[in-house]
């Protein structure tokens, strides 16, 4: 029996999500044509995107069907910037450890906003990079290799008052921590529905009905212009669905989960690693470095007796990259090296933790001697 | 038994992994990661580096149902394959950085690694016998198929080493291997072998070896040392190497000359006529041995290159070197190859040749 231990890079698909998507997927036709087919397509869309806003406090007009988080966040970034440029703002301001999906801007030119020691972005020197000529502002939510929360509010504020945009990649938020796109006056905000055991496929990003980023793909003009494409309407209803049981469970999770992560830590400490998480981090992350050890020699070990652990970062050709995330930290590319992410879930129990807890060591002591 | 395979991603390798499979072995297969950018290395050359190599392995696993890993020894390659494949032609010798990546990262850091994981084993899809004894040592023989025979680019592993290695392609000729691997469906049942060095994306050596070696000019001169011309770098000239001389003055008798030997301190290159390319003694340096070490003189054979015929020789062992005398004079032996000595079919061990008369 294997230990699921990689929930933060994908998440097993809930049984009722996959009975949504199977029943959504014997409607016929395209949302978009006029005829009764097409019309009933559009209904099982249009009720998806309202389950998702209703769940999320957005109204169902802010709803852009994406194909994953990736797309939600690069339209952000990039579509933010090429709507507001003509208003003079031709920056693009994004934390030094978000997804690639957002930090792949600093190619086009966006600036970076540091971290401290902690991973938690720095408001203060965020508040002097932050003018009206700044397009959009991008903070993620949870960090995806730490779990550790951004103070997104904070750095929202400095961008509201220079009429910046602000985006936040909530993808790892979501299930987790509490998120409410309403209140959080956020004006953009990506959502991935493979983290929350929902299909892979499907994200969205969340756009305030007052603004619109330009498209940053051809097509058709669906989903608001934005986003262009036919609709994905199983795919929309599966995620609509996973995402309502992650919200209804989210406090209970919240609980049991951030229990179960702080045993996590514990082995983890107790068989000699420093944890790059927070105790106030979101409840199902935990990034850990163990010196002297390689994470990949750890990860083959653990992998061996069952337990799916993962080194967070990218991969290339199978190799594994030493973790942006860690590096903007202030940790050495051996530090990045030497450090592991468990992340938990909707299917993570009890027994999962003490198997870990008892191979841990054992792995742990073996790979010291791999070289 | 727990057996690392290292699969390169071409058919042999992956037919060998197959094999140990159906033979009840406990299988991992692991694909060495060797460049920091695989789009950079040659694509299906010797099936170890690039690309679509890691992922033809990654499907035969796959097909196998057996865990697979891409192990990173880019680091390890560089330092140990590729850099001292340029200080050897920087330094006027020829060097085979095949067997330099079997004895430095394949068999040692590898063998390692998996050590320290936990397994017995490493297997490869060399074409090479290796056989156990009672007393529990192990000989390195020539395969079966001895068009394919690779038991010379194992010449140099100890017996240590090849009491962890497996090759299970000792007894197959080629044509079988590729009807198992069709049979087995797998994809890579028709790529093609590759002969190139897998870090030499376009198979340019001299342009490859012109990014790391600055010119040194120099004269090219015959054996009495008269000046025939000049050259930019004696890195860009081989033993045996007849073409891109550019010589001016041609020959007294009008035959073509080919480069003798290289002298990289005085940045001299000399030439000669074809009959002086021929060689009967070579001294080898570093002996490695298969088993006990062997003293002495003994007859036997010796091949210094690896699509070569052995050759019957005497060969004597003393003073931490390796004296080899050919029965036959051979042409083209250049400073910086190896030459493994074989008593029959058997390995017995190797050296680097040092100097050739």
């Amino acid at each position: 029996m294997s230990v699921y231990l990689d929930h933060a890079a994908s998440s097993p698909m809930r049984p009722e999500a996959v009975e949504a998507f199977v029943e959504a997927s014997a409607v016929v036709g395209n949302p978009a044509s006029l005829h009764r087919s097409g019309q009933r397509a559009r209904s099982v869309l249009e009720e998806a995107r309202e389950g998702l806003a209703e769940a999320l406090g957005a109204q169902p007009s802010e709803v852009i069907f994406t194909s994953g988080g990736s797309e939600a966040d690069s339209i952000a970034v990039l579509g933010g910037l090429a709507a507001r440029e003509s208003e003079g703002r031709h920056r693009m301001l994004v934390s030094a450890i978000e997804h690639p999906a957002v930090i792949g801007a600093v190619g086009h030119g966006a600036e970076l906003l540091a971290v401290t020691r902690d991973g938690v972005v720095d408001a203060t020197a965020a508040a002097g990079m932050i003018d009206a000529t700044v397009a959009v502002v991008s903070v993620m939510a949870v960090n995806n290799e730490t779990g550790v929360l951004q103070p997104v509010e904070e750095i929202r504020r400095l961008a509201a008052r220079s009429g910046a945009w602000m985006h936040s990649d909530a993808v790892q938020a979501l299930g987790h921590v509490p998120v409410d796109f309403g209140a959080s006056h956020l004006d953009l905000m990506s959502l991935s529905a493979h983290k929350i055991g929902g299909p892979v496929g499907i994200g969205a990003l969340l756009a305030g009905r007052a603004i619109t980023p330009a498209a940053i793909g051809l097509g058709g003009g669906q989903e608001r212009g934005v986003r262009s494409g036919t609709a994905a309407v199983a795919l929309a209803a599966s995620f609509a669905c996973a995402t309502r049981l992650a919200v209804q469970e989210l406090e209970a999770e919240a609980l049991r989960l951030g229990e179960l992560r702080d045993r996590v830590a514990a082995a983890a400490v107790a068989a000699g690693a420093r944890l790059n998480s927070r105790v106030d981090g979101a409840p199902h992350i935990v990034n850990a470095t163990f010196g002297g050890i390689r994470a990949d020699a750890l990860l083959f070990l653990l992998d061996q007796r069952g337990v799916h652990a993962s080194v967070g970062s990218a991969c290339r050709a199978g190799v594994h990259q030493p973790s942006e995330v860690l590096l903007a930290m202030g940790r050495t590319v051996d530090e990045a090296g030497q450090s592991l992410r468990f992340s938990l879930g909707h299917t993570t129990t009890d027994l999962d933790i003490t198997r870990l807890e008892s191979v841990l060591p054992l792995a742990v002591e073996q790979a010291r001697a791999v070289r | 038994m727990r057996v690392l395979a290292a699969m390169s991603g071409g058919v042999d390798s992956a037919v060998a992994a197959a094999r140990l499979v159906a033979q009840g072995h406990d299988v991992t297969g692991v694909h060495l990661a060797l460049s920091k950018n695989p789009a950079s290395y040659r694509t299906g050359a010797r099936g170890c580096c690039s690309l679509e190599d890691s992922h033809d392995a990654r499907r035969v696993a796959d097909k196998l149902d057996i865990p697979f890993y891409v192990w990173d020894f880019a680091e390890e390659f560089h330092e140990a394959v590729v850099e001292d494949f340029v200080a050897e032609y920087r330094a006027g010798r020829t060097p085979n950085p095949c067997l330099r990546c079997n004895e430095k990262i394949k068999f040692a850091a590898v063998l390692d690694r998996g050590i320290a994981l936990g397994f017995d084993a490493v297997a490869t899809g060399h074409y090479a016998d290796l056989r156990r004894h009672d007393d529990g040592s192990v000989t390195l023989h020539r395969a079966a198929d001895g068009a394919k025979d690779q038991s010379y680019v194992l010449g140099m592993l100890d017996q240590t080493q090849l009491s962890h290695c497996l090759f299970p392609l000792f007894d197959v000729e080629k044509p079988v291997v590729r009807a198992e691997a069709r049979a087995l469906g797998f994809g890579v049942a028709k790529k093609p072998d590759s002969h190139d060095i897998c870090f030499i994306a376009d198979g340019d050596t001299q342009g490859f070896l012109q990014r790391y070696i600055d010119d040194a000019p120099g004269d090219i001169v015959d054996a009495d040392g008269t000046v025939l011309g000049r050259h930019r770098g004696t890195h860009r000239y081989t033993v045996g190497q007849r073409k891109g001389l550019d010589l001016r003055v041609p020959s007294p008798s009008g035959d073509p000359r080919y480069v003798l030997s290289i002298e990289p301190v005085s940045h001299t290159v000399v030439v000669g006529p074809r009959d002086d390319l021929a060689v009967r003694r070579l001294t080898g340096i570093r002996p490695t041995w298969t088993g006990s070490p062997v003293e002495g003189a003994f007859r036997g054979r010796a091949q210094y290159r690896a699509h070569g015929a052995a050759q019957e020789a005497t060969i004597e062992a003393r003073d931490g070197g390796l004296l080899v005398s050919l029965d036959e004079p051979a042409s083209g032996v250049a400073p910086g190859q190896t030459v493994v000595v074989y008593a029959g079919d058997k390995v017995l061990g190797s050296a680097v040749i040092a100097s050739a008369a």
